[in-house]
């Protein structure tokens, strides 16, 4: 168990630099996602903790221990792969002592702990099996089992679930989380999936182009993301953006947007330094667009096309120029088809400011 | 070539035609190619001396005659007998097999450096290796026969694995680099993660996983020195240095050709290929099939 500490972490490949000074601190048993679309460096960033990458510039720690230039198996961290990684000649058994063969364990320690983790996992019946006998599901809980029983002080997880279906994924997602708060090991999660992030994690690091764009708990990060960015990759449909200038209120204090075509205005919540004729992009997200009586809507959505997933309703419109989802429960849309003109209430709006991307709070 | 043992096909039922009809395929395929190793095997075992066009190989007189005599020659060396073809078979499976191993020790690091490093002159380099593989290895056959001679080791079995080791390593190279390719570096960061160091990495994770492939390889480094007459016949002048295809080449001689002695000296010369085909089969199907599905 140990605080995982990064430090103005700069990693180059060539001419291209992947990483580009990256700050993290991860407090001792905590389970810290990072999350990005593909290219930001999270893998980079965790092949540089497991140290199978040399940093470029910078410093990592665990606990109080300088790991910058240490070997892998010096660091004491145990890493599940994307592929798994197991070794195809070994046995199930064979895959799981591996790690504590190579440190010399005693026998006896090791078929202890091997069994301790296959109990823990269900995978005694499979101990006897070679890797290319198992399924998937089986193959990714025999590789979580080979980083468990060494009982190292960081777990690195590099996008463990992606080779699994969707309903496997969701499960295994839970079975990682309990693991981790049985086990209290730090651990260190890569992923895409926003989902996975936002329910596996205790903080959550969104990486994009090399940079921490924002980091917290995962909710605090969705409810207020600091950047378009981070607005736009996380939830799901994602957020609703909308191009706008800033108008004073007629007759009045305050400011309106006007939306994309000129065609729509709507009502802005006041912000620090926010004055009128500045361009920013309106976000919104489609759970925050709320069905209410006709003239009581902030805006009306033109329906072009619905998707009905059960309990809610997806309907696609577009609204001053721009395309916009909005997701209403499927008790109070049911009659909503194609061609209807919808009056919605926007519950939360966030503000964007169009050059920078960055959040106008 | 049928379906059989074929994994798509389990689970179906075949019925009585599909599985006559593929087995008479097999049947042909097999006659086809064995026919004439069967007129090989006739000729070793007639008593006739003269080889004659007849259908069905079957022998004439048979007799065991031939055999031992190709078996049994033995020469007189001061006051002692030397089993000669005893010999002369030691000479060629050692040969064989220290080119193998010559080979395939110095081309698995080479193989996995091209494999997994990047480094200066590497894809140059790889270009050379290639080269040399344009040229048939009788092209060299002089200079060869100079160096040894330079070097004292016309006449020995030293001299020839290295002319053999030498033209076995780039083949060699290039058929394990591939199998190394293929074999995903995400194992050896495993295991490097899981505490080993690259060696370890590479001698308890990467060299199993590529057994099959080292396998063929050595496999076909055995075979073309084992095979291997032209450069045989010039750097070896004794008898008792010759290796097997150079005795068997012995029976055809300008005047007179002992064709019963060459047959039956052809069949003990193919036992040891056909044993080890045997041992290896199961690593020769995985490791010809190798890097055709990642791991």
């Amino acid at each position: 168990m140990v605080a995982v500490t990064v430090s103005q972490v700069t990693k180059r490949f060539g001419a291209t630099e992947v990483l580009k000074g990256i700050d993290i601190q991860v407090p001792d048993g905590h389970f810290a996602v990072l999350v990005g679309p593909s290219g930001c460096g999270k893998s980079t960033l965790l092949r540089c903790l497991a140290g199978l990458e040399e940093v470029t510039s910078g410093s990592l720690t665990f606990g109080e221990r300088d790991v910058t230039s240490l070997q892998p198996r010096d660091r004491d961290v145990a890493m599940v792969f994307q592929s798994y990684a197991l070794y195809p000649h070994l046995s199930v058994r064979e895959n799981l002592a591996f790690g504590l063969k190579l440190r010399k364990t005693d026998a006896a320690t090791i078929k202890a702990r091997v069994d301790e983790v296959a109990e823990m996992l269900g995978l005694g019946p499979l101990l006897g099996r070679l890797p290319k006998a198992l399924s998937g599901g089986q193959r990714q809980r025999v590789a979580m089992g080979r980083a468990i029983v060494r009982r190292p002080a960081l777990f690195l997880f590099d996008e463990p679930l992606s080779n699994l279906d969707a309903a496997l994924r969701a499960q295994v997602r839970v079975d990682i989380r309990k693991l981790h708060d049985q086990l209290g090991a730090t651990s260190v999660y890569v992923t895409h999936d926003q989902v996975e992030a936002m329910t596996l994690a205790d903080v959550m690091f969104v990486l994009n182009g090399g940079v921490v764009e924002q980091s917290g708990r995962p909710l605090e990060v969705y409810e207020a993301p600091a950047s378009r960015f981070v607005a736009g990759f996380l939830g799901s449909p994602a957020m609703n953006f909308i191009a706008a200038t800033t108008v004073a209120e007629p007759g009045g204090e305050g400011l309106r947007a006007r939306l994309g075509d000129g065609s729509v205005t709507i009502a802005l919540p006041p912000r620090d330094g926010l004055g009128a004729g500045r361009s920013v992009d309106v976000g919104v997200r489609p759970h925050d667009l709320e069905l209410c009586a006709q003239g009581e809507g902030d805006i009306e959505l033109t329906v072009d096309f619905v998707e009905l997933l059960g309990p809610e309703i997806h309907a696609h419109g577009v609204l001053a120029g721009t395309k916009v989802v909005a997701c209403i429960e499927t008790s109070a849309g049911a009659g909503i088809g194609i061609g209807a003109v919808i009056p919605l209430k926007i519950r939360r709006l966030h503000l964007f400011d169009r050059e920078s991307g960055r959040t106008l709070r | 070539m049928s379906g059989h043992g074929d994994g798509k096909d389990a689970g179906r039922q075949v019925s009585w035609i599909e599985s006559a009809a593929s087995h008479f395929v097999v049947v042909l395929a097999v006659a086809f190619a064995l026919y004439p190793v069967l007129w090989v095997i006739a000729l070793a075992f007639s008593g006739t001396s003269t080889p004659e066009a007849r259908v069905l190989p079957i022998p004439r007189e048979p007799t065991f005659d031939h055999l031992w005599a190709v078996v049994s020659t033995t020469r007189e060396v001061g006051e002692s007998t030397q089993w000669l073809f005893g010999r002369q078979l030691a000479n060629s499976l050692i040969v064989s097999i220290s080119t193998a191993l010559v080979g395939i020790g110095i081309a698995i690091p080479a193989a996995y450096a091209l494999a997994r490093f990047d480094f200066v002159g590497k894809e140059r380099g790889l270009r050379v290796l290639l080269a040399t593989q344009m040229f048939p290895a009788v092209a060299a056959a002089i200079p060869l026969y100079l160096m040894l001679d330079a070097l004292g080791l016309l006449n020995s079995r030293t001299g020839l694995v290295l002319c053999y080791a030498t033209t076995a390593v780039p083949f060699a190279i290039f058929q394990l680099r591939a199998a190394f390719e293929s074999i995903p570096v995400d194992l050896e960061e495993a295991a490097m993660v899981d505490g080993a160091t690259r060696l370890q990495a590479f001698v308890k994770v990467v060299l199993p996983a590529a057994r099959p492939a080292i396998a063929v390889t050595a496999l076909f480094a055995f075979m073309s020195a084992y095979n291997e007459f032209i450069l045989a016949a010039t750097l070896l002048g004794k008898e008792d240095m010759f290796t097997l295809p150079v005795v068997l080449q012995r029976f055809i001689g300008e005047y007179d050709a002992q064709w019963e002695a060459f047959a039956a000296g052809a069949l003990i010369v193919s036992l040891p290929v056909m044993v080890l085909f045997y041992v290896l089969q199961r690593n020769l199907v995985a490791g010809l099939t190798a890097g055709g599905v990642k791991g």
